[in-house]
Order: C-alpha cells, then structure tokens, then sequence
C-alpha cells in the first residue's frame, strides 16, 4: 500500500523534511526529498548506490550542515555507522558512554546496554579485541543507551558476515521493540529492508519514487506470497527486476 | 595434519563452510579472523572424501592452495613424496611456523651482534696490523674507563651534559607540544606556526651555531637552546601531523553522541596523536644528543664534547672510544625509556612483532 507522505500532519511526527535538496558541485543529490516518520515507525529506505541515502540520514543526523531545506528531527536521536568507530583508546564501557556524563548511574546504564547486547562480559576489554559483529552490537548499544526518539542506521550490517547479520537482524528487532525509537535504516539490503522495516522507500533521483508499508505479518519469513510480491516490486523499482536472482 | 606418502597418491581437499557446532555461533568464527571456512586435507580412497565444497568462498581458499602449489612448483614437483599424482600438496608443510622454542631469550640472542662486534675489534687490535694508536685494544679502552671515573672526571662531564640535555627536552617538547596543539587544532594556528617550523626543520641545527654564539656568549643559554630547538621540531613536525591524521570518522561519531570540543580534544584527538607524539618523542631524543655535542664541541669550558675535543687534541684514542661508548649507552637508555612509556602508554594497539 503506498502512503503519500506530503498527506500526512506533521504535528504527530518525529521527523518532517520538506523540500531537502542537497547538490555537491553539479551534482544534485537530493532534489525536493519530503518525507515524515511517526513516532516509533521503523523505516527502511533503499535505493541504488550513489542514490544519495546516506546523504539524507547525515542530513537527519546533523552531520551535513550543507543540506537546503525544511528539516525538523528530534534532539535525542543516535546513529550507528557503517563501521563500529569505536575509540581504539577507550574500554568498550567507555565507548558505549561516550558525550554523557561519567557516574555511577550511567555507568550502571551502559552496562545495562551492553547487557541486552549481550556483551557485559566485554565491558572491560579493548575495542580491537572485538569480532566484527560484537564491535557493531557494541555501536547499537551506545546509541540505544541514550534512549534516542530517533535512531539512525546507515547500512550498519552491511560489512558483516551473512551468518551474522541474521543474528544482528533478530537483535535489532527486539531492542527496537523494547525502546520503540523511530528508525531509518538505510540500506541496499531489499530483504533485510522487507524483513524489519514498518515502511519502505525507495529514493531514486533525489526524491522518494516509492513508499510501501510492508504488509507482511510478524514474524516474517523470507518464503511468505507478500514478501515475494513486495520484494519484487521493489527491485523493479530498483531496476534490477529483470535479473535471474530477483525472480 | 598428516604427512602424503607416496603410496597414497590421491589427496582431496573438502572446505567446509563452518563447522556445524560453530556455525550457530558465529561471532566466534568471525572473531578468527573473519573466515567462516576451513580448509582439511585428508588422504585417502578419491571417493571417500571427493566432494569439495562451492560456496563462494570456498572456492577461494582452494584456489589460494593451488596458486601456492603452483608457486612452489620448482621445489616440490619433482617428488612424489610431497606431491600427489592431481598435483596437490599439503599446506601445512610450506606455511610459515613461528619459531619460539629456543632455550635463550630473545634480548640474549639480541646481543650476538654487539659481542661479534667487540670480538671481531679484539682480534683486530691484537693481531697488530693495526697500531694502539690507530685502534686501541678493548682492555686499554676498559682501563681508561675505569681511570676517568675513579677520579670522578667522567661522572662531572656527564652530570654537566646530562642536565643540558634534560632542560633542553623538557622546555623543547612543551614548546612543540604547544606549538602543535596551536597549529594543529585550529587554521588560523595553523596559518602562523607551520610554515615557520617547516623552515627551522629544513634548517641544520649545526647552522645556527653561530648566530646563537653571537646572540647568547658562550654561556649555558646558545647550548640548551640548540637542543631546545631541535626536539621542539621533532616533536612538533610529528604531533601536528598525527593530530592532522586523526580518523576522522571517529571525530564525526564523537560529535554526533554529544562530545564538545573540549572533550573531543581531551578523549579523541589527543589520545589519537599519542602515537606520533611518541614517534617525535624518539626522533627528539636522538636530535637532543646530536645537537649536545654540535654544542659542546664548539664552546663549553665541561661537558662530554669538551672530554671529546681535548682527548683529539692530546691524542688519547682511548678515551675517544670511551666517550664514543657513553654516548652509545646513553643513547639507548633514551631509546629504552620511549619504548617503555609506549609499551604502558600505547596498550590498546597490537602491532606486528617481526615474528
């Protein structure tokens, strides 16, 4: 079912962009992107590499003090990177409660983090001495510990191995239930998209060329008719609906 | 990993993607670095273990075996006791070991250069091909040693010396420490201090010797102020590019979880720049004891480059060499010093240790 967003009030949102326009040299990125999140949606947002999505989530994220436009995103929203980008030089405690304040209470919060991570264990050790998906779960719990109306993901699974990025998918959706932060996941991951996500959008030439709410019943299986039907259109949409493996 | 004889000619490679105990857990393979794949060699009937795994990356470690093989072909081909009839051979016999058995440790077996060195002297001197005035035997070195520090000669000279060299450190890398952080955490910094010491670094130190003689007198200022300079350059060239080489990804993530400047300075950066301010540390100490004798062998009434200069003067080859050996040690102890604050200072790195 697609969902105008330009008909939706914006009084009951987390996040309200209207006309954002982004244009490095020539080249426009984001040309007239209007888009709402509600509160506690969870949206996906695919598109083609060089499409310009993570250039609207640094946009969200108040990292692009470049972007045109109206952009209105809640003040407690945390991102999670493609890469951990951990402090080598801090105890993964440390990094979890990095620009808060140093106390007993948000220490006792950031092992508490760790802990639905499932990491408390690796509350003392160096960052380096973590695998790929435990320095990420790490990521996840630094930016869950500030308790964000507004998480932000940019493609963070997107460097790790596919048996870990199922384990990763499970631990998102539960943390995601438990804290109901609104999220945009950006990524180019059409099933992950489908799997998680309350909506999907697709950003094609610097605008949103379509947006589906994703009817498929929890808990999802990759084999069920909607999500066959759903993840088809989407790669038409992606222009790569021709291909052997999108059948 | 068993040995292929040559009566079992047939050798199969299966690659099993994840063992099936571990593949539930896969941060455990992946903390391995990373490969979910293993590579077994078994020996045996071709049909008992013939299948060869094609997932993707199994295909890969294969491949890797082969090219190895292929590399390696001069040596192996030809015999049939490492080489299998399809032209496999075992990768455990040509992949590195490391070889840590020896009894003696590691800082011993590093001495056998030095001892080399001084036996390979010993024979020389006594051999008489050469005079004790070209090259003095190491007991007449050991003697004049003794001789300079029973009546306390070398200890006065040193203490002198040594003091110059520590002031000349301590105010030379809080000058280019301070020099750096101005440069490096801000452009306008940047715009005064860079160019500058870019010239002063492009400068030999021995070239200013003159102007500090004209502008200090022979006092103790031209002479601190020598080594002064050149570790504040050491120590800035090397901070200011490190504090310039901080990832900045980490400093966008910092920011983006609410990190102000003053913080980001204190828990990013200059935690970042550590280890080039440790590299300049280095470099400065090495340029400390150069610029001492620049300074000591022009002007200095005590110090060693004044023992170093009468001892050339009245010929005592003995005592040059001595000196030349306090110079040695206490360059290393220098050197010995940094390695130990970068061992307690830099733990959260691992790097390779030549092994």
């Amino acid at each position: 079912m697609a969902t105008d967003v330009t008909e939706r009030t914006a009084l009951d949102s987390v996040v309200v962009a209207r006309g954002v326009r982004r244009v490095f040299g020539e080249q426009v990125v984001l040309d007239g992107l209007d888009l709402d999140i509600a509160p506690g949606e969870f949206v996906a947002l695919l598109g083609r590499s060089g499409s310009g999505k993570s250039t609207f989530l640094r946009a969200l994220g108040a990292l692009d003090p470049d972007v045109e436009g109206y952009l209105r995103v809640p003040a407690k929203q945390a991102i999670v990177f493609q890469d951990p980008r951990l402090l080598p030089w801090q105890k993964v405690l440390t990094n979890v409660n990095i620009g808060r304040p140093d106390n007993a209470r948000t220490r006792a919060e950031a092992l508490d983090a760790l802990a639905e991570v499932e990491l408390e264990s690796k509350a003392k050790v160096w960052p380096r001495t973590l695998s790929g998906g435990e320095a990420q779960r790490v990521a996840l719990a630094r930016a869950l510990v500030r308790e964000p109306q507004l998480l932000l993901l940019d493609e963070p699974f997107g460097a790790l191995d596919a048996l870990t990025r199922i384990r990763m998918h499970g631990l998102l959706e539960k943390l995601v239930a438990k804290h109901r932060p609104a999220v945009l996941l950006v990524t180019h991951d059409v099933d992950e998209a489908i799997l998680l996500a309350d909506r999907v959008i697709v950003l094609t030439d610097g605008v949103i060329s379509l947006s589906s709410q994703v009817e498929v019943p929890r808990p999802r299986g990759r084999d069920s008719r909607e999500f066959v039907a759903l993840r088809r259109r989407l790669l038409t949409e992606l222009g790569v609906g021709d291909q052997p493996d999108a059948r | 990993m068993q040995s292929i004889s040559g009566e079992e000619r047939t050798v199969a490679i299966t690659v099993i993607p994840g063992a099936p105990a571990e593949a539930a857990d896969c941060d455990h393979l992946d903390h391995k670095g990373g490969s979910a794949v293993r590579a077994l060699l078994t020996v045996g009937d071709h049909d008992e273990q013939s299948h060869a795994s094609t997932s993707g990356r199994g295909e890969l470690i294969v491949a890797t075996i082969l090219d190895k093989a292929r590399r390696t072909t001069p040596d192996v081909a030809d015999t049939p006791e490492t080489t299998g009839a399809s032209g496999l051979i075992d990768p455990t016999a040509i992949s590195r070991k490391t070889r840590s058995s020896s009894r003696v440790p590691r800082s011993a077996q590093r001495l056998l250069g030095p001892v080399l060195l001084v036996v390979a002297w010993q024979l020389t001197a006594s051999s008489g091909l050469s005079g004790e005035n070209v090259l003095p035997r190491p007991l007449s070195v050991l003697t004049a040693a003794w001789r300079l520090i029973a009546n306390g000669e070398l200890q006065e000279h040193m203490t002198i010396s040594l003091l110059r060299v520590g002031n000349g450190l301590l105010i030379g890398i809080v000058l280019g420490l301070v020099l750096a952080l101005v440069s490096g955490l801000s452009r306008v910094g940047e715009n005064f201090v860079d160019a500058n010491m870019e010239i002063l670094r492009a400068v030999p130190n021995f070239a200013l010797v003159p102007l500090l003689i004209v502008w200090f007198g022979i006092s103790e200022t031209p002479k601190v102020l020598l080594i002064t300079l050149a570790v504040a350059v050491s120590i800035y060239i090397n901070t200011f590019s490190a504090i310039r080489s901080v990832d900045a990804g980490l400093v966008e993530a910092a920011r983006s979880f609410g990190v102000q400047r003053r913080e980001l300075i204190r828990r990013v950066i200059l935690p970042g720049a550590l280890p080039g301010f440790l590299i300049g540390l280095r470099l400065a100490l090495t340029g400390a004891w150069l610029s001492l004798i620049f300074a000591e062998t022009i002007n200095a009434k005590r110090g060693l480059g004044r023992m170093m200069s009468d001892a050339r003067e009245y010929f005592q080859l003995d005592v040059v060499f001595v000196l030349i050996a306090v110079y040695a040690i206490l360059g290393l102890l220098s050197i010995f010093i940094v390695r130990a604050l970068e061992a307690r200072l830099l733990t959260w790195r691992r790097s390779f240790d030549g092994n």
